[in-house]
Formats: C-alpha cells, structure tokens, sequence
C-alpha cells in the first residue's frame, strides 16, 4: 500500500472532481424516478437529440472520407513542405477552439458574411443543418487527417508492388490490401469524428443555431441555466445522461479500434 | 505528431506505373485545390472582414481597438492564469502517479489507464452539467460545517478555482498519453535506481533526473493544455465566468469586427502554439 503512495492524490483527485459530479448527474437524472428520462425521449427532446446524432454522424463519414483524401494526397506527395504544412495546420484546427471557429464562418457565410455577399446566398444559409455541418467539418477533417496519416504512412510501398506483381489493378489493390489494412483506422476515426462532433458546444452556442437546429448541448444548457423554466434543472440532467450513454458507446467501439490500428504501425 | 518519419518517393518500378501516376496525380491536385479552398478562404475571408467595412474602407483599426477594449486584457489574464494552474496541478498529480505505478505499483497500471481515459467519455458539457448540480446541492448540505467557505472560495469570480478542477479532468487523458509516451522512451527503473544508489534524494531524481528526461513530453503535455484552456467555452459560460473565449462571445454582439479579429489572433496564438510545441520534439529528437 505504502508503495503506491505516488498514485494517490490523482486518484483522489479524480474520485472528487470528476467522481462526485458524475453521482450527481445520474442521481440528478433519476429524481424523481424515471419521469424525466422518460421526458428527453419525446418531444422537442427527442428531436434535438437526434438532430445532434444525425449531424455528429452526418459529420463523421463526410469528415472521414474527406480527411482519408486529404491525408493520402499528402502522405503520398514527394514535398516535404507540403507534408509539413498540412499536417501542422491540421493540428491547429483540430486543437482550435469552438468560438473562433464559430466566428470565422460567420464573417465567411454568415448573413452579412464576405462570401455569401459575393455569391448572394440567402440570409440564414449558414444556419441550417447542412451550414452547420460545413462549420463542424473545419475541425473534424483535419482531426481526420491526423488519425489517418500513420495508418497511411503504414501502407507499405512493396504490398503495392507485390499485388502489382500479382496482376492486381489498383482498383484490386484497395479491395483487398488497402482498405482491409485501413479499415480499423478508418473506423475509429468515424467514432473519434462522431463523438467530438456529438460533444460540441461551443461551435452551435457562438453561432446562435439553437433556433433553427435544436441539439442536444444547446437543450442541456438551457435547461441549466433555467432559460426556459425553472425547475427543468433534471431535464438536463437526464439529457447529460442519454448523452453520456451514446458517448460512452462510441468509445467502447473506439478504443478496442485505436488498439488494433496501431498493430500495422509498428 | 512525433511518430512522423519522413515519407520514402513512391517507387515507380510497376509496369503501369506511368499511366497510374499521370491519372493519381490529377486525382491528387484535385484534392489539395479543393481543401485548399476549403480552408484558405474562411480564413481569407474574415481577415478581410475585420480590415474592411463600407464606412471606412480598409483599416486595421479593430487590431488596435483591441488592445483598449473593455475585458479584453482582464480576460486573457484570467484565462492564462487558469491555464498556468491548470498545467501545475495536472502535472503535479500524474507525474509522480505515472512515476509510481512504472516503479513499485504495476499493478495500478490498468487502473491507472482507465482513470486517465474516462474523461474522454464524458463530454464537457454533460460534465459542467454534474459539477453544476454538485456546487448547489453542496451549498445546501454543507451549509453549516466549515467546508462551505471553502466551497465559496473555488468559485471566487477573480479566479474560479473550481474551473481550474474541472480542466484538469478535461485534459487528463491527453497529458496521459503525452507523458506516456515520453516515458516510454527512457529506462525510469535504471535512472532512479542509479540516482538513488548515488544518494540523490525522492525530489533530487524528480526534478534532476526524471523530469530533463521529459522534457519535451512536459513541453506538448503543457502547450495542449494552454490551448484547450485558451479555447475553453463550455465550462466556463454555463458555470457562469468570464475567461477569454466567452468574453469573445459577449463582445460579438456590439462589436462584430472585434471578435473576429480576436478570432484571427487566437488562430495564430494556436499556431505559434503548435509550432513550439513540434520544434520542441523535432529539437530532440536530433538530440
């Protein structure tokens, strides 16, 4: 016991700062009995909640399929610099916060917007699903290709030249070398896409989308800060808890992934 | 970021090989254009909105605007000032954890793991949501017992000690996998058996021998925490305070320029960031 002393204030860190409010969410959401779980699966609820996963997975398979592209465009280009470059900006905007990002495409495409006064878009353009998904996509695409360049990287040149070897085209080459070798990594990045995409707050918040696209974060945080009645505090609380649930679902499909996609990097 | 080598030409010894990089390399500046312009004109863009507007033509006047507007200054300090905290307790607490469990307590390593991945699981503001809900009802119990002024003393308004708790957990699973993998990297039980055996004392091998070690694991673990907590909305405008990123939003409705081109600058802070955080690695890596 005296040998692990070291662990201990982590652990009794955590077990207040993050254990306590997690008692408190789930005891929160149960009060009274399951009135209010009941309630976030009906509804204007119900509706921000599947709103929040069809756009998280909306997100995730363009933000995955766009971000695989990119990423081998790069990893297979002979510049160094551009190699370099991207991957750097692709760190910065998958570590750039909410806000900015939210302003950003405001001043792009928003209603009094520099672009959308070129193109003459109409008013609101930006704030609707699909605008809210070109704004979610500006961090979910380079996240993408931070986690697929080493699985790319990891392709080595002679599987190529052994199925062409083979007689195998390109298009065989995929099929049956390629995307087998890619797929745990691909899929784990869908989820790693989904599951911040599912998460984001900041993004929806900054731009005032709650009116037009109700998600699920906008609900929580107005049944917190009593915006719409007082007394739904348990709302959001049994909100936070079906989040929680589908969030603690993807990562139990992600990490196993995460795990066996570092096996071909080695 | 440091797994990085740099990539092997593609070999072209494949018969169809001529044909098969005409076609990829059409296929490849297709891509590169479309992201290109995917990513270049937002930026592009709301550069050109913070310097022009119909009544003034192009001025920089926003950029200097800044530096005067009310909260701008009081809010960065606030919110570097988090972030400090935030870096010293974080280190603070799994270091010497991380430490522990690679020397004498292997066994915890699982547990150790699950900890450190758990706040992954748990977004932000579902998290806010439980602290919220823990701040109240702690208010009411604890009402009578000493503990309350304490309770009252994490949520002082100058500086919200309890959001420096709360980003703690937040960034706990990147500063574990960042001190991970600089721990990996060197023989821990050898150094601080050979420190200890030459008499240095538990902090002499801490601070002289485990943590030059690491630099560059501390570096990124420290610069990711920077940048999450610079960026950080969620937490802070539902419990109620105000760092950088909700001053940013509470300016934005008067002044619209301004916040963009806080915007601006706080994509280059990220960047400059980044850069030091990948110089940092690259520098010893050559070491």
């Amino acid at each position: 016991m005296r040998r692990s002393l070291g662990a201990l204030p982590l652990l009794v860190f955590v077990g207040l700062a993050f254990g306590i409010p997690a008692i408190a969410m789930v005891a929160g959401a149960f009060t009274p009995g399951l009135d209010n779980l009941a309630l976030t699966l009906q509804g204007g609820y119900l509706l921000a909640l599947l709103n929040s996963v069809k756009l998280s997975a909306v997100v995730a398979v363009l933000g995955a399929v766009l971000g695989t592209f990119l990423a081998q465009a790069v990893v297979t280009s002979r510049s160094t610099a551009l190699r370099e470059a991207v991957l750097t900006a692709s760190g910065v905007l998958a570590n750039f916060g909410g806000v900015p990002l939210a302003f950003f495409w405001v001043a792009t495409l928003g209603n009094a917007g520099v672009v959308s006064g070129l193109l003459g878009l109409p008013s609101g353009s930006l704030f609707s699903f699909w605008g809210l998904a070109l704004v979610y996509l500006y961090f979910a695409v380079p996240l993408m290709v931070l986690v697929i360049a080493p699985a790319l990287d990891g392709l080595r040149p002679q599987w190529r030249e052994a199925a062409a070897n083979n007689g195998a085209t390109t298009r065989h080459y995929w099929r049956h070398v390629g995307l087998p070798v890619l797929t745990p990594g691909l899929l784990g990045g869908v989820v790693l896409l989904f599951g911040s995409a599912f998460a984001a707050y900041a993004t929806a918040s900054a731009m005032g989308a709650g009116t037009v696209l109700p998600l699920v974060t906008l609900k929580i945080a107005a049944a917190l800060s009593g915006d719409v009645q007082t007394g739904f505090e348990n709302v959001g609380l049994a909100l936070s808890l079906d989040m929680v649930l589908v969030a603690a679902l993807v990562m139990a499909v992600y990490l196993p992934l995460q795990k066996r996609s570092t096996r071909w990097l080695q | 970021m440091t797994t990085l080598a740099p990539v092997a030409p593609a070999p072209e010894t494949v018969p169809s090989g001529q044909a098969r990089t005409g076609g990829s390399r059409l296929w490849r500046r297709f891509v590169l254009a479309l992201a290109g312009l995917y990513f270049l004109v937002p930026l592009g863009a709301s550069f050109w909105f913070t310097i022009y507007n119909e009544a003034t033509g192009v001025s920089f006047a926003p950029y200097a605007e800044l530096w005067t507007a009310e909260g701008f200054l009081s809010s960065l300090l606030l919110s570097l000032g988090l972030a400090v905290a935030t870096i010293v307790l974080v280190l603070l607490l799994t270091l010497p954890a991380m430490i522990t469990v690679r020397l004498a307590a292997p066994r915890l390593r699982p547990v150790m793991e699950v900890v450190c991945t758990l706040p992954l699981v748990v977004p932000p503001i579902t998290f806010v949501a439980g602290i919220s809900r823990s701040l109240q009802v702690g208010g009411e119990v604890l009402a009578p017992t000493p503990f309350w002024a304490t309770l009252i003393a994490i949520q002082d308004q100058d500086f919200p000690l309890v959001l420096v708790f709360v980003y703690v957990i937040l960034v706990l699973p990147f500063v574990y996998r960042s001190l991970d993998a600089g721990l990996r990297t060197m023989d821990v039980r050898t150094l601080v058996e050979a420190a200890r055996n030459l008499g240095a004392s538990w902090p002499y091998v801490m601070f002289r021998v485990i943590v030059p070690n690491l630099r560059s694991a501390l570096a990124s673990a420290s610069f990711l925490t920077l940048a999450l907590v610079l960026g950080e909305y969620t937490v802070a405008s539902i419990l109620g305070y105000q760092p950088f990123a909700v001053w940013i939003v509470t300016i934005s409705g008067s002044k619209g320029q301004l916040s963009v081109a806080v915007s601006v600058l706080s994509l280059l802070l990220t960047w400059l960031l980044l850069l030091t955080i990948s110089g940092g690695t690259r520098g010893r890596r050559s070491a």
